[in-house]
């Protein structure tokens, strides 16, 4: 697991100050948002100039996806105290999720398990990310580091294709963002989402 | 709108959505329909965040993303598409 926070960690930090955000804000975010694709899109509307409604927006719909974990969560740790609650949210991230999904045993177990290995996934993305910060800073634009943004993006969703449903989903959003490219603030990317939601679901109905 | 102030919004944002179905009580079922619509939230968001910054035709960024997409698929790890991505970018750049 190690060996995909340190880069994914160094390269957010590297892409946010290469997009143009101040080295401060950056690790500000790290810390208040903790979530890597989020602050990467963010950063780059921010140094762009685009309206505050907008990167928030954005933010939303990236981190829709924590709802989905959260939801899921929810059938380990519902009957948690509600302090562990708000702390296993403030630590959920795409690998802590990943990991507790493979791990058997009782919920406070498993509760042991999730915060022992979110605390420590949270520190070593806090510290690659400011590795990443203080090199990013260092390095010249020709070397194009800002294209280390999207393709960390595809790193992260090229795997989820496993199924029909899923490259649907993925090619609907694709198509939609292209064609609506000329909407105001961005709201292709709204639009984008809502389409490929819809078409996973119509194709994996169909199927079953 | 200062940046600390979106980045305040941001934080307070992410951490509602992470937090959301872990405030329910315990009885409370999650709607089926909302679950399995939030299945297919990564692989759309993600997807629609990338393909405008590497559809580019003629460009090599369009290339270099083809390259990228090929190492994700075989090695599934960030690390090794992001290095190919940015290989390919710079030969393609150089090539051109």
């Amino acid at each position: 697991m190690l060996p995909g926070i340190f880069p994914f960690g160094i390269i957010t930090g590297v892409a946010m100050v290469a997009s143009g955000i101040e080295p401060l804000a950056a690790m500000l975010m790290s810390l208040a948002v903790f979530a890597g694709a989020s602050m990467v899109a963010s950063a780059q509307l921010l140094a762009s100039g685009s309206p505050a409604l907008l990167v928030i927006l954005a933010t939303l719909f990236i981190n829709l996806r924590f709802m989905m974990y959260s939801a899921s969560l929810r059938q380990h740790f519902a009957r948690a105290p509600l302090r562990m609650r708000l702390l296993v949210a403030y630590l959920t991230a795409d690998n802590a999720y990943g990991l507790l999904l493979g791990r058997e045993g009782d919920e406070s177990s498993k509760l042991g398990y999730f915060l022992g290995a979110g605390t420590f996934i949270w520190s070593a993305w806090q510290i690659a990310v400011a590795a990443g910060i203080l090199i990013g800073a260092g390095l010249p634009a020709s070397w194009r580091l800002e294209f280390a943004a999207p393709l960390a993006f595809i790193a992260m969703s090229v795997p989820l294709l496993r199924d029909r449903a899923m490259v649907g989903a993925a090619i609907a959003a694709g198509i939609v963002v292209i064609a609506a490219q000329g909407l105001p603030l961005r709201l292709g990317l709204v639009a984008a989402a809502l389409t490929g939601i819809a078409v996973g679901l119509l194709l994996e109905r169909k199927r079953a | 709108m200062s940046i600390w102030l979106v980045l305040a919004a941001m934080a307070v944002v992410t951490y509602f959505l992470r937090a959301s179905f872990l405030l329910l009580p315990p009885e409370v079922e999650t709607p089926p329909l909302l679950k399995r619509a939030l299945r297919y939230v990564p692989a759309a968001v993600l997807t629609a965040i990338w393909v405008p910054e590497v559809f580019a035709p003629g460009d090599e960024r369009l290339l270099a993303g083809v390259v990228a997409m090929a190492a994700a698929w075989r090695w599934r790890g960030t690390f090794a598409t992001i290095a190919a991505g940015l290989l390919a970018l710079h030969l393609f750049e150089w090539l051109t």
